[in-house]
């Protein structure tokens, strides 16, 4: 195993952790997508690229957008929610 | 269930997994020594009889092309299910247009955010097509090709300007992407069936290896799903931002 891939192997195992410790979601969107980035420099050294390729879009702009458009969503129920009861 | 509680069970379920985690672990073939038979085979042949230089290309389009299909269908059905889903449901309206609905309301991006986002559109789309007609040669291919490509529009939206996004991807031209991507690879593989004699069996000439328009339908699968899979995620993402920036409740 070469010195390369024994940090991207810490890289993850540290960002995955940092994943899990964010409390915040909002935060936790954005170490999720610095997570995903370690993973294909993972794949990468591993010699994966087709994956690694993939992943970039899809773990680093794809999922964190959704993740975030439907805690925008979440938000506005609650606040709608709050508005009604103060009408009634 | 108590703190006391949670910690024993997970103290239990800890333990346990972490032998078993260990035993397995302690079976693998040593790090580098793939032991696999399938693998070798594909580096020895690969090349000369399907005449592609990236195999992971030639097992997805052409030697194990048939699963592609089913791959290809269940990120089609899944987008279908968020479509159904996500649907303006009775008692929701879209809101009021407003004057500042262009500028989405997500925050005000700024100039530089914006600057930097339309720069990079035209190179997102430039690696997108370059990754997809590679397929057979270079890492890539269809479905990576795909997702970068979909990352262009997306790119619109960061630059906080989500209705251009619908201007430069409207929403009927990528569900026509999206379906006539998944269906140009099964019709691939029905010409394969009527030119050929065997589903997604190769019909078309091999070319010269290295060459752009090398390895037979290769090519056109990977255009197929490529076509596809960036019309898929544009539509996911678009209804996403429809339900987060446009639908709204009863209360509205």
């Amino acid at each position: 195993m070469t010195l390369l891939q024994i940090a991207a192997l810490a890289s993850v195992a540290i960002a995955g952790g940092a994943v899990v410790a964010a409390s915040d979601p909002l935060r936790q969107t954005l170490v999720l997508s610095v997570y995903g980035m370690a993973l294909v420099m993972l794949f990468f050294v591993f010699q994966a690229p087709d994956v690694a390729l993939s992943e970039i879009v899809v773990s680093t702009v794809g999922l964190p957008v959704m993740i975030l458009l439907a805690l925008r969503k979440v938000q506005e129920h609650e606040r709608e929610r709050e508005n009604g009861e103060d009408e009634s | 269930m108590s703190r006391t509680a949670r910690l024993l069970l997970f103290g239990v379920g800890g333990i346990g997994f972490g032998v078993v985690l260990v035993y397995g672990l302690s079976g693998l073939p040593a790090f580098g020594h793939y032991e696999g038979v399938y693998g070798n085979v594909i580096d020895g042949v690969g090349v000369t009889l399907r005449h592609g230089t990236d195999l992971v290309t030639a097992l997805n389009f052409d030697i194990r092309g048939f699963d592609t299909l089913g791959e290809e269908f269940i990120l089609f059905a899944s987008v279908l299910g968020v479509v159904l889903i996500l649907r303006q449901m009775r008692g929701e309206r879209e809101r009021p247009a407003r004057q500042e609905a262009d500028e989405h309301t997500l925050a005000g991006a700024s100039e530089a955010l914006r600057a930097l986002s339309l720069a990079m559109i035209p190179a997102i789309l430039a690696i997108g097509v370059y990754i997809v007609v590679h397929g057979q040669l270079t890492p890539g291919g269809g479905f990576q090709g795909g997702v970068i490509l979909a990352a262009g529009p997306l790119a619109v939206f960061l630059a906080g300007r989500y209705l251009r996004m619908k201007i430069v991807a409207p929403q009927t031209l990528i569900e026509i992407g999206d379906a006539a991507g998944a269906m140009g690879y099964a019709l691939i593989g029905v010409a394969g069936l009527a030119l050929a004699g065997a589903f997604l069996k190769d019909f078309l000439p091999l070319g010269a290896v290295g060459h752009l328009l090398s390895g037979g339908q290769m090519d056109l699968a990977s255009a197929a799903v490529g076509l596809e899979v960036s019309g898929a995620f544009l539509v996911a993402f678009s209804e996403f931002l429809d339900q987060a920036l446009v639908v709204s409740g009863e209360q509205g």
